[in-house]
């Protein structure tokens, strides 16, 4: 693989105009990648997922060096329909559109950082890869005060032309002081075995409102990784839903950082597998100071031989007094090979918190079953009615109306 | 009032810190064959025990330390222990009670456990441990009687090898983690109890540990099987001296329950914690493992821990048998600068298989604890159940408290439930009973007592009054 690495790398750097600071940079995180290859069982994180082993056995030899030249035809069948909407949309990892067409041209700002560095770090050695081969990345500034009047989908698009390749991508956001946006993530694969990389960066300012919600819905054989990093200022609000379910692999992390007073965070989830796929949520809250607020449901429906897992961590530092921190984490298992694992942590070091998690997880209650099929349903049916009303749960926790609708028919769940 | 608070001022300081001045024989310093050699040779072991030791000091030399514990320790030079020390009285093996070293008699009675037998009421059997060796094992015709061996596993290893054999390392085998594999090399002695088939153990067995030599390692190895539909309710306590250096204790035991047999193992840790800065203290980590071999049958695990300046423990149980059970109750109290990572593990294999956890973990002053634990149903355990339920108390925000479960369902018969919380002593709480009368801190005692209840009533009663009033102590100075 190293030798790969290095000749995808040289090429990489060949098409963009860096200075040798930066080449160096880059060059140090590639270096990073290199010693650390892709994470293992062995790390704590990735216990429950091992994606050394998963990329091995799916798609075997990784290349990383993307041709961005020549630019892809947007299929406008994959828009959403019905709902006005901004759109930025990745094709194949190429950054192929942006649009803010509803909006106020000079209250939303796109800088384009392709030319310079910016470092995200954390500590896994995926984001030593992405640092390495990113090589075209904004940042969406929105101004002070400015709500923005439709939500922004981001389509993440890739099709057959590219397989056992390696994306990275990156989009930084920056809400200023009393604004708000809704973002929609919309994962649509035709593709084959690749390994996508995905690095978004949140910046909340005072009183700030972020809306994030991602869908994997589409049957496909790629590999995902998502993280998002989201600090929030005093009384900002963050809000994030998950539908996982498409992907062969998909492991989305949410790290967020409560730094302001008042500020809270949102984080909720649904695992619908089936076949041998394999999904993965890991969150980590960090509350930093006081009077801050969290909450997490993730549910979970697991048939055949999938495999969904939950990591769940709340920290509270001993400034964060009043802390209130929750986290649920549910799951159905409906077939013998299927498989639920959860970790579900607390690290606290203030005393005055009310900090919970609970976590369950086992078959279909056999007596409702039978409540139903006792009233005139038959077993499907019954089943179908339990499963949609354990997930409506989750679906019901979106605050805005306009965009639960549309998941709800997107992800089809009735009321 | 006045003597409850006369008797926590008599026990404000730890009270079993005092040495015993008694002569000694150790083991040359340092690990190594010879060393492993000299203690096989000493116990006169046969030769398929020394290739037991030897084979797992093997496997050690390979192993590295672990280090993803949350409490961090200084490096343990392991080449600058005492493998084994013993009063030097005991090297010509006294017969009877009356030929024990008085001073050993003394300091038994000191830490109010006699081994006279006419002196007890109550009706335990001990097996008293004084660092390296097993010095007095009491009420042992009585259990003979019923065919009941309970004595030294040195002396077992010598009377009843076909049973040591069997079940030596089976359930903890030599190629288990550092620690348990530096004990499956170095131990010195410990218990042993065989219940046969059908015996209900008329008493409740005990161990009593000491550390009292400086600078010595204590690896005891305890070993307790019970036939089938036998029972047996086992007591654990430990206390060492004050010493400014800390000093490790990494026991093996191990728990064989074989079909509708049942255990009930519950440890009462009041290990030196150190003082108030934090220095000294012992270092406890122990491997304890049960296994339910056969159908139907139960291991409970009930547990106090208080003393310690790190406690790092699991006792877990394998529920391998059929309609087996498997129960942890815990309660874990740190304070000043102790640290404490514990919890269980529950590994369901067989059919039907329920278990059970309560984990209360009250962290004061600046220490820290951490529960860690494991529930892993697999996929033939069809039908299996656990509960499990993990809620600390924090005072003062200098300490921290830790929730670190690992819950793996691979089976979808099965049901998993867990729930923890977090949370501090409300003042409204506080100010009910101090309305009352009460003052801050018997209120805390009360409060804190409360939040125990659900797992001090596990214990049995002479440990449960023990335990109490420990949860009170531990807690001593954290109010205000």
């Amino acid at each position: 693989m190293k030798e790969q690495l290095q000749k995808d790398f040289d090429n990489t750097i060949k098409n963009l105009s860096l200075s040798q600071k930066d080449i160096q940079v880059k060059k140090f995180y590639l270096d990073n990648f290199i010693n650390r290859g892709f994470p293992n069982r062995r790390e704590e994180d990735w216990k429950f997922s091992d994606l050394n082993q998963i990329i091995k056995k799916n798609i075997g030899e990784l290349s990383f060096y993307s041709e961005y030249t020549s630019t892809n035809k947007i299929d406008t069948s994959v828009f959403v329909d019905g709902l006005e909407h901004n759109k930025i949309v990745f094709i194949n990892g190429r950054i192929e559109k942006i649009d803010f067409d509803y909006e106020k041209k000079d209250q939303i700002e796109i800088v384009d950082q392709s030319e310079s560095i910016n470092e995200l770090n954390i500590n896994n050695s995926l984001s030593d890869l992405n640092n390495a081969f990113t090589n075209k990345s904004f940042k969406i500034l929105v101004k002070k005060g400015y709500k923005l009047s439709k939500p922004l989908i981001i389509y993440h698009t890739t099709n057959s032309k590219i397989w056992s390749k390696n994306i990275n991508l990156r989009l930084n956001f920056e809400l200023a002081e009393d604004s708000s946006l809704r973002v929609i993530d919309l994962f649509n694969d035709t593709s084959e075995k690749n390994f996508l990389n995905i690095f978004y960066d949140f910046e909340l300012k005072e009183n700030a409102i972020l809306k994030n919600y991602k869908v994997d819905k589409s049957e496909n054989r790629n590999i995902k990784y998502l993280f998002n990093n989201i600090d929030q200022n005093k009384n900002s609000i963050s809000e994030t839903f998950i539908f996982s379910s498409g992907s062969n692999f998909f492991k989305s992390e949410i790290n967020c950082n409560l730094k302001g007073e008042y500020s809270s965070a949102y984080v909720n989830g649904i695992f619908s597998l089936k076949d041998d796929k394999h999904h993965e949520i890991r969150t980590i809250i960090n509350h930093l100071t006081e009077n801050t607020i969290s909450y997490q449901l993730i549910k979970s429906v697991l048939e055949d031989s999938s495999k969904a897992v939950y990591q769940g961590k709340i920290f509270v530092n001993s400034k964060a007094q009043k802390t209130d921190g929750y986290q649920l984490s549910n799951a159905i298992l409906l077939h013998k090979d299927s498989e639920f694992n959860a970790k579900p942590e607390l690290e606290i070091y203030a005393d005055d918190v009310k900090c919970s998690h609970g976590s369950a997880s086992g078959s279909l209650n056999e007596d409702s079953i039978f409540y139903l099929m006792s009233r005139g349903l038959n077993y499907h049916q019954s089943r179908e009615l339990l499963i949609n009303g354990f997930l409506l749960d989750v679906v019901e926790k979106i605050t805005d109306s306009e965009i639960k609708n549309l998941i709800k028919n997107m992800i089809g769940i009735k009321e | 009032m006045d003597n409850r608070q006369k008797e926590i001022d008599n026990l404000k300081d730890y009270k079993y810190g005092f040495t015993t001045d008694i002569e000694n024989t150790r083991a040359p310093k340092g690990l190594n064959e010879d060393v492993i050699k000299f203690i096989s040779n000493i116990k006169k072991e046969p030769r398929w025990m020394l290739d037991f030791r030897l084979k797992a000091y093997e496997r050690f030399k390979q192993l590295k330390e672990p280090n993803w514990q949350k409490p961090k320790y200084p490096k343990i030079d392991y080449q600058d222990l005492y493998y084994y020390s013993a009063p030097k009285s005991m090297d010509d093996k006294p017969k009877s009670l009356d030929e024990l070293d008085p001073k050993l008699l003394e300091t038994y009675k000191k830490l109010g456990i006699p081994l006279q037998e006419q002196a007890r009421l109550n009706g335990i059997a001990v097996d008293a441990v004084f660092d390296s060796v097993s010095v007095a094992t009491t009420f042992r015709e009585e259990l003979t009687k019923q065919g009941i061996i309970f004595c030294p596993i040195s002396e077992a290893i010598q009377n009843h090898p076909e049973l040591v054999k069997k079940y030596l390392g089976s359930v903890i085998p030599t190629t288990d983690h550092f620690f348990a594999t530096l004990n499956s090399a170095v131990f010195t002695d410990g218990s042993f109890a065989y219940i046969p088939e059908g015996v209900r153990c008329p008493m409740e067995l005990s161990t009593y540990f000491r550390i009292n030599a400086s600078n010595t390692g204590q690896f005891e190895r305890t070993l307790i099987i019970a036939d089938k539909g036998s029972y047996v309710s086992y007591l654990e306590g430990c206390t060492a001296p004050m010493r400014d250096e800390n000093q490790l204790h990494a026991a093996n035991v191990e728990l064989i329950a074989l079909d509708d047999a049942e255990i009930k193992y519950s440890t009462v840790q009041n290990w030196y914690p150190g003082d108030k800065d934090g220095k000294g203290g012992i270092y406890n980590f122990v491997t304890k493992r049960g296994l339910c071999k056969g159908k139907n049958s139960k291991i409970s695990w009930t547990q106090v821990e208080t003393g310690s300046a790190i406690t790092w423990k699991y006792p877990s149980c394998i529920l391998k048998g059929d309609n087996s059970v498997g129960e942890f109750y815990s309660i874990a109290i740190t304070n000043n600068h102790q640290k404490a990572d514990t919890g269980t593990k529950m590994i369901h294999l067989g059919k039907n298989t329920k278990s059970k956890i309560i984990s209360k973990g009250i962290s004061a002053g600046f220490s820290d604890m951490t529960y860690r634990g494991l529930v892993d149903i697999s996929s033939r355990a069809s039908n299996s159940n656990n509960y499990t339920q993990c809620d600390s108390l924090l005072m003062g925000n200098k300490c921290g408290a830790h929730t670190v479960p690992y819950i793996k369902n691979k089976n979808s018969e099965s049901n998993i439930a867990h729930e923890a919380t977090t949370s501090k002593i409300s003042d409204e709480q506080l100010h009910y009973c101090q309305q009352r009368g009460l003052s801050a801190e018997e209120a805390v005692s009360l409060i804190v007592n409360g939040f125990c209840k659900e797992v001090l009533q596990q214990l049995p009663m002479e440990f449960a009054v023990e335990a109490q009033k420990l949860v009170g102590i531990s807690l001593e100075g954290s109010v205000g």
